[in-house]
């Protein structure tokens, strides 16, 4: 337990200390906020959708905590370059606490992130349902966060060095985000896209958390989001552990 | 009683064989120096022996245990300072410390208490809250060792601990690390490229060139073996070139110079 936590506090450290990374993540969500959300909004509301910061804030949030997540999970390559990857891989601790510890630390991160991105939200004018909404938010955060610092970790531990990133960035971060239904409505796609974003699970998260943050309005129902994430982390947790403690330096 | 075995151990990167076919022993309470000529298959090994790295094949036993089937086991067992450093920069000097002692399970008490004791001895105590980023390449070292000496395993690997460390400073951390040898038992295993240091702290010395071994015995049995005075000399009677040789001192400099860069 105690290695648990101390891998935790470390990424925690880690994190609240580096404030440029802090304050320049908070950037991107904002500008998808502001831009998207009054760019397009007109529109939306014209074509019937509704309020358009309602529907756009909560794929908002889920965007600032997968790309934390998926950050946190990746400076294994960091780790691995700087050199510290192996200080942990040769402590006498199961990998697999290792990397359970190292994926809480970084869920957390994640969730911390997505708080303040909820703020902003609210400051430009985003108004959530109901407070014992906002709680049963926490458990997708916190299901979402886990999965893409999961993912992280498992994509982490088959590089080498940070060559791949743009790859990755481009190939799997970007794609999942922008099928997942996080900007705009998922109904009447053409149906290629339609089954990407049904096996895509940042999908569920979007609509989970739609469903509680915003105002009760899900296409799958909360209990089948939460099962499908819920089962899908744990796969994601179970692969990424085998590749972790596949490592070799 | 061995505490470490190797048979037959082998690795091989694609083509190249880095460790071929090499077997030794070590003792329990034993100082034992790996020496070679950089590329000679000594990290590669200790990478292996510290279940970093899968051999090709081979068996290795560290307290008993085997280092491919049973790496949990293994890594009870011993502590090791790298060659490449291996800090967290984010961190405290003290936030280092304290990390690793967590994760070797040392008591709160003796944790503090050794922490203290071993950034004092490193002359790092003063900048125990500063980030390790803001440390010269001198200081990472001494932070590196202090690190690698907080808990006291049954074997301590050194994968050049002094390297670009000042005679003097060099001195003082051999004459820590050998009361801990003899006050504890603790079975030493290193490499280095101060072949005075090699002579003067080693019990037994193994060569390693090419990924083979091929001269074992104690510095005094290696240099009358090859009719030498030092053991400089007895190295380059038996690999046919000096541990520093052109090339390696070209290695060496440019591994130093990362090192400054880094700082």
């Amino acid at each position: 337990m105690s290695a648990i936590y101390i891998l935790w506090l470390r990424q925690l450290k880690r994190y609240f200390r580096s404030r440029s990374r802090l304050i320049g993540s908070l950037g991107q969500p904002l500008l998808f906020l502001l831009a998207l959300g009054f760019g397009f909004g007109p529109i939306f509301q014209r074509a019937g959708g509704g309020n358009y910061m309602e529907f756009l804030a909560p794929g908002i949030i889920t965007m600032s905590i997968i790309f934390t997540a998926l950050f946190s999970g990746i400076e294994i390559v960091w780790d691995r370059q700087f050199g510290f990857l192996k200080e942990t891989l040769v402590a006498p601790v199961s990998r697999l606490q290792i990397m359970i510890g190292r994926t809480i630390g970084g869920a957390t991160v994640a969730i911390f992130q997505g708080c303040i991105v909820f703020l902003l939200t609210l400051l430009v004018g985003f108004r959530p349902g109901g407070i014992h909404l906002i709680l049963a938010a926490f458990g997708f955060v916190f299901l979402v966060a886990l999965l893409f610092t999961a993912l992280g970790t498992a994509i982490g531990s088959l590089l080498q060095d940070m060559q791949g990133f743009s790859l990755i960035m481009n190939f799997i971060v970007m794609p999942i985000f922008f099928l997942s239904g996080a900007l705009f409505p998922l109904n009447n796609l053409p149906k290629v896209l339609s089954i990407i974003t049904r096996i895509n699970p940042l999908t569920y998260g979007v609509d989970g958390l739609r469903g509680t943050l915003g105002h009760g309005a899900t296409q799958f129902g909360l209990v089948s989001d939460f099962l499908i994430l819920g089962v899908i982390t744990a796969i994601l947790l179970a692969i990424g552990s085998y590749l972790f403690s596949k490592i070799q330096i | 009683m061995n505490i470490i075995g190797v048979k037959n151990l082998t690795k091989k990167f694609g083509d190249f064989t880095a460790v071929d076919d090499i077997s030794f022993t070590v003792k329990a309470g034993e100082i034992f120096a790996f020496l070679g000529p950089n590329g000679a298959g000594k990290t590669t090994t200790i990478k292996m022996l510290t279940t970093l790295l899968f051999p090709t094949s081979g068996e290795i036993k560290l307290n008993g245990a085997s280092a491919v089937d049973e790496p949990d086991e293994v890594r009870r067992s011993f502590g090791i300072v790298f060659q490449d450093p291996s800090l967290d920069e984010e961190l405290t000097a003290y936030e280092n410390m304290e990390f690793h002692g967590v994760l070797y399970k040392i008591p709160k008490e003796i944790r503090r208490q050794r922490v203290k004791q071993l950034l004092e001895f490193t002359e790092l105590w003063e900048r125990k809250d500063e980030l390790v980023k803001n440390f010269s390449g001198g200081m990472k070292r001494r932070l590196e060792i202090s690190r690698g000496l907080l808990h006291h395993p049954k074997i301590l690997f050194l994968d050049e601990p002094t390297l670009g460390l000042d005679p003097q400073t060099r001195n003082h951390i051999w004459s820590y690390i050998k009361n801990l040898n003899k006050d504890e038992g603790i079975t030493i295993f290193f490499t280095t490229h101060y072949m005075d240091e090699a002579e003067r702290v080693s019990h037994r010395i193994d060569i390693i060139d090419y990924g083979k071994i091929v001269a074992e015995g104690t510095a005094e049995e290696l240099k009358s073996r090859t009719s030498t005075l030092s053991l400089e000399d007895a190295f380059i009677n038996i690999t046919g070139h000096s541990i520093r040789d052109e090339e390696v001192g070209r290695r060496d400099h440019m591994r130093l110079r990362r090192r400054f860069w880094h700082r």
